[in-house]
């Protein structure tokens, strides 16, 4: 185990932007590493390049400086391992349900198989959707709706997945909800997960390690373990080490914005 | 506590209904689909009738209705088809061709900044020339036949299309191209499945404009050369001073856009139901 390279290294990162407003740094010298089937809370303010993050880790972006290597192999390009959740759910709006799971397969390889169909129905079941597997996107409520996202990114069974604050457009409600669905979800079936949030409730509950990010230029403000039991559920949302654990992130992040 | 409640919740949802149940009933009738514009268009048919014969109007002027009708019925139903038919022959065509030639220009310009920015100024010449005004050199360009008419429909339709359907292709949520080149797919079928679906609405827009546009361009063809179509017709008849004819053929194109206008927005409601606005009747 402790001879396997992590997932997901970050090496002293850093990433420049040219805008037409002149250079924008967004993250500077950031290095961590995530390790197989942790499930890692990114928390930080806006535009501290969180989500700049994530889209190196997809391949989408090639840093500035330093290197982001996935199971030990520098990333050079979008690789297949990983799955991708955004903060809206993107669905295509003339799908139904079930095509929008299966998009995923029949984007890459133009057509869908019986075991893909097998994997989205079970998908289906898994994230609460039965019943709604012919239904268009615009029926469903906005919480359903990031169901399917969370579906559709898990059809290809990626190794590592990759969440840019998923429930950031949910209510709060819903938003919780989906947080210990998510959790349910994960302890089924591990997954190495990057989960960019800037909820420190959402990070404690949620996450094996929180890393916090300062605002821009994005540096490494902070790099620890969440020590609370798991399995964790809405008990976990009410114990006194969550709030105080939550706590301790908020006073981290309001510190390093003042 | 809760018994005056609910007497009371029930006897103010009672009063409202009770109260206003006639008044329903009389609006209901005139508020039935179609009857008040059905109304409005009887009202203005029968003024309009009266006029003419109340300020005896010659004909050449403004025919009545009733003379319009007379002028609709001395053409013969068998005429009549033939001109229709043939605008809209040429109507439909340089629509179709319009529209292959449209979309995968648009796609091109979509996908090509350096084409796009190549190609655009020549589109908004081409658009900006009156079609009047190019119509003839056409039409002696190409000689007599369908094919110029095609053409001078085509050029008139296709520039809302590609306008349209290039800014569907570019209006994609950037997640979702994201989510295409993370899954390492072939580029045509980011087109296919992604940005051509997602444009529908935008394509559909334009299509409306353009199947009017359609018959607009069939009809100024039509009235440089042909020896038939409606346009055609209604020339030859004013030329004759036949106005009640002339306003005859005018109320037949004015039906021809009409409906063809409501068959493409039947195709989009029937084939794309989701790509029109949710509260759409």
């Amino acid at each position: 185990m402790a001879l396997d390279p992590p997932a997901v290294s970050f090496r002293g990162l850093g990433q420049v932007f040219e805008t037409r407003g002149g250079r924008v740094e967004a993250l500077r010298e950031v290095s961590f590493d995530v390790a197989r089937h942790e499930f890692v809370a990114i928390l930080g303010p806006s535009g501290c390049g969180k989500s700049t993050l994530l889209r190196m880790v997809a391949g989408l972006l090639k840093p500035t400086r330093g290197r982001v290597s996935v199971f030990g192999l520098p990333v050079t390009e979008p690789r297949d391992d990983v799955g991708i959740v955004f903060q809206k759910p993107t669905l295509l709006p003339w799908a139904s349900v079930e095509d929008n799971i299966l998009f995923p397969a029949r984007h890459k390889r133009g057509s869908v198989t019986q075991q893909d169909r097998a994997r989205a129905a079970e998908l289906i079941a898994m994230t609460g959707l039965q019943g709604f597997e012919k239904r268009l996107p615009d029926e469903l409520s906005g919480g359903m709706q990031q169901r399917v996202g969370i579906a559709r990114a898990l059809h290809m069974d990626p190794d590592i997945l990759l969440m840019d604050e998923p429930f950031s457009a949910l209510d709060a409600l819903t938003r919780e909800e989906m947080g210990f669905e998510l959790s349910r979800i994960f302890e089924a079936r591990r997954k190495t997960v990057l989960f960019i949030t800037h909820s420190v409730s959402e990070a404690a509950i949620l996450a094996d390690r929180v890393v916090v990010l300062t605002g821009r230029p994005g540096t490494l403000a902070a790099d620890m373990p969440v020590s609370l039991p798991r399995p964790r559920g809405i008990e976990t949302a009410s114990m006194g080490a969550t709030h105080e654990f939550a706590g301790h992130l908020r006073s981290l992040l309001l510190r390093r914005a003042a | 506590m809760s018994s005056p409640d609910i007497s009371a919740a029930s006897s103010s949802a009672a009063r409202p209904e009770t109260e206003t149940a006639p008044r329903t009933k009389r609006g209901s009738l005139l508020l039935a689909p179609g009857v008040l514009p059905g109304l409005t268009t009887l009202v203005i048919l029968l003024a309009w009738e009266g006029a003419t014969r109340l300020f005896a109007i010659p004909s050449f002027v403004l025919p009545s209705p009733l003379g319009i009708l007379a002028g609709f019925e001395a053409v013969g139903l068998s005429r009549w088809a033939e001109h229709i038919g043939a605008t809209l022959r040429v109507a439909m065509l340089g629509y179709a061709v319009s529209i292959l030639v449209a979309v995968p220009l648009a796609i091109v310009l979509a996908r090509s900044p350096v084409l796009s920015r190549a190609l655009y100024p020549i589109l908004v010449v081409v658009q900006s020339t009156p079609i009047v005004a190019v119509a003839p050199i056409i039409i002696v360009v190409m000689g007599a036949g369908d094919l110029p008419r095609v053409v001078i429909t085509c050029l008139i339709t296709f520039f809302p299309i590609v306008v349209s359907t290039t800014t569907g292709l570019m209006a994609t949520p950037p997640e979702l191209i994201e989510l295409s080149k993370s899954l390492r797919a072939p580029a045509w079928r980011e087109i296919t499945q992604i940005r051509l679906p997602f444009a529908v609405p935008y394509i559909f827009s334009a299509l409306k404009i353009s199947i009017t546009l359609a018959v607009i361009g069939a009809v100024v063809a039509e009235f440089v050369a042909a020896e038939k179509g409606v346009g055609y017709f209604i020339q030859f008849s004013t030329s004759m001073f036949r106005l009640p004819q002339a306003w005859a053929g005018l109320l037949i194109l004015a039906g021809m856009s009409l409906l063809l206008f409501q068959a493409v927005t039947l195709i989009q409601k029937r084939v794309f139901p989701w790509s029109l606005p949710k509260d759409a009747p």
